[in-house]
Protein backbone atom coordinates (compact mmCIF):
# COMPACT_ATOMS: atom_id res chain seq x y z
CA UNK A 1 0.00 0.00 0.00
CA UNK A 2 2.48 2.36 0.89
CA UNK A 3 4.73 1.52 -2.23
CA UNK A 4 2.22 2.24 -4.41
CA UNK A 5 1.65 5.18 -3.24
CA UNK A 6 5.14 6.39 -3.07
CA UNK A 7 5.44 5.18 -6.73
CA UNK A 8 2.52 7.38 -7.27
CA UNK A 9 4.08 10.27 -5.75
CA UNK A 10 7.22 9.69 -7.73
CA UNK A 11 5.35 9.78 -10.82
CA UNK A 12 4.02 13.15 -10.27
CA UNK A 13 6.97 13.91 -8.75
CA UNK A 14 8.63 13.33 -12.03
CA UNK A 15 6.14 14.83 -14.58
CA UNK A 16 6.46 18.24 -11.99
CA UNK A 17 10.38 18.17 -12.30
CA UNK A 18 10.81 18.33 -15.82
CA UNK A 19 7.63 20.66 -16.63
CA UNK A 20 9.12 22.91 -14.09
CA UNK A 21 12.54 22.76 -15.26
CA UNK A 22 11.36 23.36 -18.72
CA UNK A 23 10.36 27.05 -17.90
CA UNK A 24 13.27 29.53 -16.57
CA UNK A 25 15.55 27.82 -19.62
CA UNK A 26 12.51 27.93 -22.31
CA UNK A 27 12.18 31.86 -21.23
CA UNK A 28 15.78 32.14 -21.41
CA UNK A 29 16.62 30.66 -24.67
CA UNK A 30 14.03 32.55 -26.24
CA UNK A 31 15.28 36.09 -24.63
CA UNK A 32 18.96 35.14 -26.29
CA UNK A 33 17.54 33.58 -29.60
CA UNK A 34 15.83 36.89 -30.03
CA UNK A 35 18.62 39.28 -28.93
CA UNK A 36 21.04 37.13 -31.38
CA UNK A 37 18.14 37.47 -34.38
CA UNK A 38 18.40 41.76 -33.61
CA UNK A 39 22.40 41.32 -33.57
CA UNK A 40 22.68 39.53 -36.89
CA UNK A 41 20.20 42.09 -38.28
CA UNK A 42 21.70 44.82 -36.73
CA UNK A 43 25.12 43.39 -38.45
CA UNK A 44 25.02 40.74 -40.69
CA UNK A 45 28.93 40.50 -40.93
CA UNK A 46 28.93 39.34 -37.14
CA UNK A 47 26.78 36.27 -37.58
CA UNK A 48 29.25 33.59 -37.50
CA UNK A 49 30.39 34.62 -34.03
CA UNK A 50 26.89 35.49 -32.92
CA UNK A 51 25.76 31.70 -33.98
CA UNK A 52 29.11 30.22 -32.12
CA UNK A 53 28.17 32.08 -28.94
CA UNK A 54 24.37 31.67 -29.19
CA UNK A 55 24.63 27.83 -28.97
CA UNK A 56 27.33 27.69 -26.30
CA UNK A 57 25.03 29.27 -24.27
CA UNK A 58 21.49 27.51 -25.17
CA UNK A 59 23.40 24.48 -24.42
CA UNK A 60 24.18 26.00 -20.72
CA UNK A 61 20.60 27.06 -20.89
CA UNK A 62 19.65 23.44 -21.70
CA UNK A 63 21.63 22.12 -18.89
CA UNK A 64 19.51 23.51 -16.57
CA UNK A 65 16.53 21.65 -18.14
CA UNK A 66 18.31 18.35 -18.16
CA UNK A 67 19.19 18.84 -14.19
CA UNK A 68 15.42 18.46 -13.99
CA UNK A 69 15.29 15.67 -16.12
CA UNK A 70 17.87 13.70 -14.22
CA UNK A 71 15.83 13.82 -10.82
CA UNK A 72 12.69 13.04 -12.83
CA UNK A 73 15.12 9.66 -14.24
CA UNK A 74 16.72 8.78 -10.43
CA UNK A 75 13.02 9.07 -9.23
CA UNK A 76 11.35 7.02 -11.87
CA UNK A 77 14.18 4.24 -12.60
CA UNK A 78 16.12 4.52 -9.73
CA UNK A 79 13.88 5.55 -7.18
CA UNK A 80 15.53 6.11 -3.55
CA UNK A 81 12.42 6.37 -1.29
CA UNK A 82 10.75 2.15 -2.49
CA UNK A 83 12.08 -0.33 0.16
CA UNK B 1 18.31 -1.37 -8.02
CA UNK B 2 14.68 -1.02 -8.20
CA UNK B 3 13.82 -0.74 -12.44
CA UNK B 4 10.59 -0.94 -14.14
CA UNK B 5 9.71 -1.37 -18.24
CA UNK B 6 7.81 1.04 -19.81
CA UNK B 7 7.45 0.07 -23.14
CA UNK B 8 10.66 -1.74 -23.27
CA UNK B 9 12.84 1.26 -21.85
CA UNK B 10 15.56 0.78 -19.43
CA UNK B 11 17.56 3.05 -17.42
CA UNK B 12 20.15 2.17 -15.71
CA UNK B 13 20.60 -1.60 -16.51
CA UNK B 14 24.01 -2.81 -17.14
CA UNK B 15 26.02 -6.06 -18.26
CA UNK B 16 27.62 -6.82 -14.42
CA UNK B 17 30.81 -8.51 -14.35
CA UNK B 18 30.87 -9.36 -10.62
CA UNK B 19 35.12 -9.52 -9.79
CA UNK B 20 34.71 -10.01 -5.83
CA UNK B 21 31.58 -10.10 -4.01
CA UNK B 22 31.68 -5.99 -3.41
CA UNK B 23 33.55 -4.81 -6.56
CA UNK B 24 31.72 -5.20 -10.06
CA UNK B 25 32.10 -3.60 -13.60
CA UNK B 26 30.15 -2.45 -16.17
CA UNK B 27 31.25 -4.83 -19.03
CA UNK B 28 29.40 -3.07 -22.19
CA UNK B 29 30.73 0.54 -20.68
CA UNK B 30 34.33 -0.52 -20.10
CA UNK B 31 33.99 -2.36 -23.57
CA UNK B 32 33.27 0.52 -26.03
CA UNK B 33 35.09 3.32 -23.90
CA UNK B 34 38.41 1.06 -24.41
CA UNK B 35 37.06 0.65 -28.32
CA UNK B 36 36.64 4.72 -28.47
CA UNK B 37 39.87 5.31 -26.83
CA UNK B 38 42.08 2.90 -29.30
CA UNK B 39 40.39 4.16 -32.48
CA UNK B 40 41.81 7.45 -31.57
CA UNK B 41 44.86 7.04 -30.30
CA UNK B 42 45.12 4.46 -33.15
CA UNK B 43 43.97 7.13 -35.75
CA UNK B 44 45.85 10.60 -33.42
CA UNK B 45 49.59 8.00 -34.23
CA UNK B 46 48.92 7.20 -37.00
CA UNK B 47 47.57 10.02 -38.71
CA UNK B 48 50.53 12.13 -37.40
CA UNK B 49 53.41 9.89 -38.35
CA UNK B 50 55.01 11.74 -41.17
CA UNK B 51 54.13 15.47 -41.24
CA UNK B 52 54.13 17.52 -44.64
CA UNK B 53 54.88 21.08 -45.13
CA UNK B 54 51.52 20.34 -47.75
CA UNK B 55 49.05 18.80 -45.46
CA UNK B 56 47.35 15.53 -46.61
CA UNK B 57 43.53 14.70 -45.68
CA UNK B 58 43.84 12.95 -42.79
CA UNK B 59 46.49 16.31 -41.70
CA UNK B 60 44.20 18.66 -42.44
CA UNK B 61 41.65 16.72 -40.25
CA UNK B 62 44.28 16.58 -37.47
CA UNK B 63 45.25 20.26 -37.67
CA UNK B 64 41.00 21.59 -37.68
CA UNK B 65 40.60 19.72 -34.35
CA UNK B 66 44.01 20.89 -32.90
CA UNK B 67 43.39 24.61 -33.42
CA UNK B 68 39.93 24.06 -32.38
CA UNK B 69 41.21 22.89 -28.72
CA UNK B 70 44.21 25.22 -28.75
CA UNK B 71 41.75 28.06 -29.42
CA UNK B 72 39.24 26.38 -26.28
CA UNK B 73 42.63 26.62 -24.25
CA UNK B 74 43.98 30.14 -25.17
CA UNK B 75 40.39 31.79 -25.03
CA UNK B 76 39.92 30.51 -21.19
CA UNK B 77 43.65 30.21 -19.67
CA UNK B 78 45.13 33.10 -21.42
CA UNK B 79 48.84 32.68 -23.63
CA UNK B 80 51.17 31.87 -20.56
CA UNK B 81 49.73 28.99 -19.30
CA UNK B 82 47.64 27.21 -21.91
CA UNK B 83 50.34 25.17 -23.56
CA UNK B 84 50.63 23.53 -20.05
CA UNK B 85 47.10 22.03 -19.91
CA UNK B 86 46.73 21.76 -23.19
CA UNK B 87 46.49 18.07 -23.03
CA UNK B 88 44.37 17.73 -20.63
CA UNK B 89 42.17 19.86 -22.75
CA UNK B 90 42.32 17.64 -25.75
CA UNK B 91 42.13 14.77 -24.31
CA UNK B 92 38.69 15.07 -22.16
CA UNK B 93 37.66 16.83 -25.60
CA UNK B 94 38.52 13.78 -27.88
CA UNK B 95 37.24 11.17 -25.28
CA UNK B 96 33.63 12.74 -24.54
CA UNK B 97 33.12 13.44 -28.10
CA UNK B 98 34.08 9.95 -29.65
CA UNK B 99 32.38 8.35 -27.39
CA UNK B 100 29.39 10.42 -27.69
CA UNK B 101 29.58 10.10 -31.32
CA UNK B 102 30.20 6.49 -30.94
CA UNK B 103 26.92 6.05 -29.30
CA UNK B 104 25.16 8.32 -32.19
CA UNK B 105 26.41 6.69 -35.00
CA UNK B 106 27.23 2.57 -34.64
CA UNK B 107 24.36 0.75 -34.62
CA UNK B 108 24.96 -0.90 -31.39
CA UNK B 109 21.59 -2.51 -31.50
CA UNK B 110 22.81 -5.12 -33.62
CA UNK B 111 24.74 -6.57 -31.34
CA UNK B 112 22.86 -8.37 -28.44
CA UNK B 113 24.09 -8.56 -24.80
CA UNK B 114 22.46 -10.75 -21.93
CA UNK B 115 21.32 -7.33 -20.58
CA UNK B 116 21.28 -3.69 -21.05
CA UNK B 117 22.68 -2.57 -24.21
CA UNK B 118 25.80 -1.64 -25.96
CA UNK B 119 25.61 2.34 -26.10
CA UNK B 120 27.75 5.71 -25.57
CA UNK B 121 29.94 5.22 -22.52
CA UNK B 122 28.77 8.33 -21.03
CA UNK B 123 25.42 6.94 -20.48
CA UNK B 124 26.89 5.19 -17.74
CA UNK B 125 26.87 8.07 -14.57
CA UNK B 126 30.48 6.54 -13.83
CA UNK B 127 31.95 7.35 -16.59
CA UNK B 128 30.60 10.76 -16.49
CA UNK B 129 31.78 11.43 -12.50
CA UNK B 130 34.88 10.23 -13.67
CA UNK B 131 35.55 12.58 -15.83
CA UNK B 132 34.12 15.51 -13.52
CA UNK B 133 36.45 14.49 -11.03
CA UNK B 134 39.33 14.37 -13.20
CA UNK B 135 38.62 17.91 -14.27
CA UNK B 136 38.50 18.39 -10.06
CA UNK B 137 41.99 17.44 -9.52
CA UNK B 138 43.18 18.93 -12.75
CA UNK B 139 42.38 22.36 -11.32
CA UNK B 140 43.33 21.92 -7.95
CA UNK B 141 46.54 20.48 -9.05
CA UNK B 142 46.87 23.60 -11.53
CA UNK B 143 46.80 25.96 -8.90
CA UNK B 144 48.88 24.62 -6.63
CA UNK B 145 51.59 24.31 -9.17
CA UNK B 146 51.14 27.94 -10.61
CA UNK B 147 50.03 29.59 -7.64
CA UNK B 148 51.74 27.47 -4.82
CA UNK B 149 50.08 27.94 -1.37
CA UNK B 150 48.54 31.18 -2.54
CA UNK B 151 45.82 29.26 -4.24
CA UNK B 152 43.93 29.34 -0.94
CA UNK B 153 43.69 32.46 -1.00
CA UNK B 154 40.73 32.25 -3.46
CA UNK B 155 38.42 30.75 -1.16
CA UNK B 156 38.44 34.16 1.03
CA UNK B 157 37.76 36.48 -1.83
CA UNK B 158 35.91 38.78 -2.61
CA UNK B 159 35.72 39.05 1.46
CA UNK B 160 35.92 36.62 4.63
CA UNK B 161 32.45 35.25 4.77
CA UNK B 162 32.61 33.99 1.21
CA UNK B 163 34.49 31.37 2.60
CA UNK B 164 31.83 28.71 2.53
CA UNK B 165 30.12 29.69 -0.69
CA UNK B 166 33.59 29.14 -2.57
CA UNK B 167 34.03 25.95 -0.62
CA UNK B 168 30.60 24.51 -1.80
CA UNK B 169 31.66 25.43 -5.49
CA UNK B 170 34.09 23.11 -5.41
CA UNK B 171 31.47 20.25 -4.74
CA UNK B 172 28.84 21.59 -7.37
CA UNK B 173 31.31 22.43 -10.03
CA UNK B 174 31.95 18.44 -10.69
CA UNK B 175 28.55 17.62 -10.09
CA UNK B 176 27.16 20.18 -12.53
CA UNK B 177 29.87 19.13 -14.99
CA UNK B 178 28.73 15.52 -14.35
CA UNK B 179 24.82 15.74 -14.81
CA UNK B 180 24.68 18.08 -18.08
CA UNK B 181 26.61 15.52 -19.38
CA UNK B 182 25.36 12.65 -18.53
CA UNK B 183 21.47 13.81 -18.59
CA UNK B 184 22.09 15.31 -22.38
CA UNK B 185 23.38 11.98 -23.46
CA UNK B 186 20.49 10.23 -21.63
CA UNK B 187 17.94 12.88 -22.35
CA UNK B 188 19.58 12.11 -26.45
CA UNK B 189 18.62 8.35 -26.23
CA UNK B 190 15.46 8.46 -24.37
CA UNK B 191 14.13 11.01 -26.53
CA UNK B 192 15.12 8.75 -29.42
CA UNK B 193 13.29 5.47 -27.76
CA UNK B 194 10.74 6.57 -27.39
CA UNK B 195 9.51 7.97 -30.36
CA UNK B 196 10.92 4.74 -32.02
CA UNK B 197 8.54 2.88 -29.70
CA UNK B 198 5.74 5.08 -31.12
CA UNK B 199 6.74 5.86 -34.77
CA UNK B 200 9.98 3.22 -36.30
CA UNK B 201 10.62 4.73 -39.80
CA UNK B 202 12.25 7.83 -41.37
CA UNK B 203 10.31 9.78 -37.82
CA UNK B 204 12.98 9.64 -35.92
CA UNK B 205 15.52 10.54 -37.77
CA UNK B 206 15.82 14.88 -37.58
CA UNK B 207 15.67 13.95 -33.98
CA UNK B 208 18.87 11.43 -34.47
CA UNK B 209 20.66 14.30 -36.45
CA UNK B 210 19.93 16.75 -33.12
CA UNK B 211 21.20 14.18 -30.85
CA UNK B 212 24.22 13.73 -33.08
CA UNK B 213 24.56 17.61 -32.91
CA UNK B 214 23.92 18.28 -29.44
CA UNK B 215 26.38 15.24 -28.64
CA UNK B 216 29.39 17.35 -30.46
CA UNK B 217 28.16 20.48 -28.53
CA UNK B 218 28.39 18.61 -25.63
CA UNK B 219 32.27 17.70 -25.71
CA UNK B 220 33.37 21.42 -26.84
CA UNK B 221 30.86 22.44 -23.66
CA UNK B 222 32.84 19.89 -21.25
CA UNK B 223 36.16 20.68 -22.81
CA UNK B 224 35.27 24.47 -22.51
CA UNK B 225 34.12 24.27 -18.78
CA UNK B 226 36.68 21.90 -18.21
CA UNK B 227 39.14 24.59 -19.51
CA UNK B 228 37.42 27.45 -17.72
CA UNK B 229 37.83 25.76 -14.19
CA UNK B 230 41.56 25.36 -14.53
CA UNK B 231 41.68 29.39 -15.98
CA UNK B 232 39.68 30.47 -13.49
CA UNK B 233 42.63 29.35 -10.94
CA UNK B 234 45.35 30.25 -12.32
CA UNK B 235 44.38 33.82 -13.44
Amino acid sequence: MVDSIVSAASVIAAAIAVGFAGIGPGIGQGNAAGQAVEGIARQPEAEGKIRGTLLLSLAFMESLTIYGLVVALSVLFANPFLG
Amino acid sequence: MYTFLLSKIEVGSHLYVNFSDTLHFHAETIFVSTLVVSVISLFLILGTRDLNRVPGNTQNLLEVIYDLVKSIALTQMGPSYYSQFLPFVATTFLFVLGSNVAGALIPWKLIEIPSGELAAPTNDINTTACLAILTSIAYFSAGLKIKGLGFFKRYIKPAIFFLPLNIVEDFSKPLSLNFRLFGNVVADELTVTVICSLVPLIVPLPVMMLGLFASCLQALIFATLAAAYIGEVIE
